[in-house]
């Protein structure tokens, strides 16, 4: 068929002409698809790199220190954990590089907590640990240790982060899946329209030796170029629907909460890649099963 | 050439063609006779593997046909020509296009294509039609076009189910000439037909078909082959022609 491009382009291209209402509801239909499916996917990816980023306080648990407790009371304290064959190291931070950490994250709008009027931040050590076994057993028992006050340890959060994330995935897989074969059917059933239309002409064709694949070829092109025009229109869409879910949340708000946004450019890209081989595969299987009965005999 | 071997097809319960065992010689020129239901067609799709038969093998050249996969069938295709009483020409192409169709799916080039289409054309002797459309010429006109598609490859075999069944008898006598003249190239022609007269005519060998059996196969005249149908089914035939 690859010998005959230009014809099978050309032909195609005649069908879509005279195919356009059917066409265009394809097209629409893959694309709504492929919509559903791109908020499924930047869901996905965002909520994996958010699950990603807390993970990485699964190995450390910060122990927030007494006001007032003694700089060598501590040092005391950072040594005995790092003595634990489970701490890889301990560190401090004393209540103004907590304070500075939080301004940087905080971006433009650190000025804000300048108006604070004294630093209400703890001195804190952070007990970076090799498992997570150990973190949990620290957390447990750093209450009891004279001079801590408090303890942060998300183990729970991440336990619980890890298994939606898991499942989200899981339910994304299977939707995308259901999603494809629905696909698949409705470019399958555009294009048997047209090889209705065009049964009389198939059949002399295979009359005077044709093959199957000298006949599906512009058939195969026309399920490419509707995947193909569904998979730009889609990509376009989830672009600016996630640029406009990202401005009416706002920057601040996302830089503040500190968490991490996949940029709309990596995403763009590689949504366009994913929805663009999409819609070849569906357009190609489309109309090779729908014509799959008729070039039987 | 076309070699048919003990082949029967069925049709459920109907019966196309029961036991049968012919030899066609290439460079033959045969009418295929019968009432109507005999199982001439049966035959025709039987070579061109459009059905298969039950019992039985059957050749084209070197090739079994019912041997062959379904990938293969193209091919068979290629070695022969084929045409109908209906035409089959595509409505959307001219006459030059129809023909260079068939010459684009065995990938010949453009060069080969412009030179050998104008030939055929002219052969077949419709030159002068070649950029309209099928609905703009006659009948007469539309299978002269068919038959320079069917023979443009240059087949081993020509294959014709009652081309002139839809013709004047004027007009049925000139494709008659232009089927002589291709067989006379060296094609073999099979023919199906139910006009005595033309059978009678061109005095070429005869297989007579009657419910499935070959019931005469020799050179000659219709009714020395068919006298026990001529009285049903032939009759209105030979009027009509
Ligand atoms: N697709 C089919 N299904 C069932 N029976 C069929 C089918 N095709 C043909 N037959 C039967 O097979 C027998 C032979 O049919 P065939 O078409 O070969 O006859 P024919 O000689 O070409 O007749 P005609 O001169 O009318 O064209 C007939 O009895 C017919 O009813
Ligand atoms: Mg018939």
């Amino acid at each position: 068929m690859f010998r005959r491009m230009g014809y099978n382009i050309k032909q195609a291209f005649v069908q879509i002409k005279r195919n356009k209402a059917m066409t265009f509801t394809s097209v629409l239909a893959i694309t709504a698809m492929m919509l559903i499916l791109g908020v499924f996917f930047v869901a996905t990816i965002n909520i994996n790199l958010f699950a990603e980023v807390v993970k990485q306080d699964f190995d450390m648990v910060e122990l927030y220190i007494e006001e007032d407790y003694s700089l060598d009371g501590i040092k005391k304290i950072g040594l005995e954990y790092e003595s634990d064959e489970g701490v890889s190291k301990v560190e401090f931070r004393s209540k103004e590089d907590a304070l500075e950490i939080m301004k940087s994250r905080w971006g433009d709008n650190g000025y804000l907590l300048d108006n604070l009027g004294g630093n209400p931040l703890p001195d804190s050590l952070i007990v970076y640990v090799k498992d997570a076994e150990t973190a949990k057993i620290i957390a447990s028992e750093a209450l009891d240790v004279e001079g801590v006050e408090d303890v942060k340890y998300y183990q729970e959060t991440v336990e619980k982060l890890t298994k939606t994330t898991n499942f989200i995935q899981m339910a994304s897989l299977v939707i995308m899946l259901f999603l494809v074969l629905v696909s698949i059917v409705v470019v399958s059933n555009t294009i048997k329209l047209t090889v209705f239309a065009r049964s009389k002409e198939i059949r002399i064709m295979k009359y005077i030796g044709a093959t199957n694949w000298f006949v599906r070829g512009p058939f195969f092109i026309e399920g490419i170029i509707i995947g193909l025009i569904a998979a730009l229109v889609s990509t376009g869409l989830v672009a600016i629907i996630y640029d406009n879910i990202m401005a009416i949340i706002g920057a601040d708000i996302i830089r503040i909460l500190s968490v991490p946004i996949v940029p709309i450019e990596y995403l763009a890209v590689n949504l366009a890649i994913i929805f663009v081989a999409l819609g070849v595969g569906i357009g190609s299987c489309g109309s090779v099963i729908s014509m799959r009965r008729f070039l039987d005999k | 050439m076309i070699r048919f071997e003990n082949v029967t097809k069925r049709y459920g319960e109907n019966v196309g063609l029961e036991e049968v065992t012919i030899n066609i010689a290439k460079g033959d020129f045969i009418f295929l006779v019968g009432p109507s239901g005999a199982g001439k067609s049966t035959f025709i799709k039987l070579i061109l593997r459009e059905i298969k038969p039950e019992e039985g093998e059957i050749y084209l050249d070197d090739m079994c046909v019912t041997q062959i996969s379904n990938r293969e069938v193209p091919k068979l295709r290629r070695k022969a020509g084929i045409v109908f009483q209906d035409f089959r020409l595509l409505e959307k192409k001219t006459v030059y296009e129809n023909v260079a169709f068939a010459m684009e799916i065995i990938h010949k080039t453009k060069k080969e294509i412009r030179r050998q289409v104008p030939q055929i054309l002219s052969l077949v002797g419709i030159s002068d039609k070649a950029y309209k459309y099928p609905e703009e010429l006659s009948a007469g006109e539309q299978q002269r076009v068919a038959i320079a598609r069917a023979i443009v490859n240059n087949p081993t075999v020509l294959i014709a189910d009652e081309p002139t069944g839809n013709l004047d008898p004027t007009t049925a006598m000139e494709i008659m000439d232009l089927l002589n003249k291709i067989n006379r190239r060296g094609t073999t022609v099979v023919m199906v037909t139910h006009a005595k007269n033309i059978v009678d005519v061109m005095n070429k060998r005869v297989i007579a078909i009657k419910d499935g059996r070959i019931v005469r196969d020799e050179c000659g005249l219709y009714d020395l082959v068919c006298e026990e149908s001529s009285d049903d089914d032939t009759d209105e035939e030979d009027l009509y022609v």
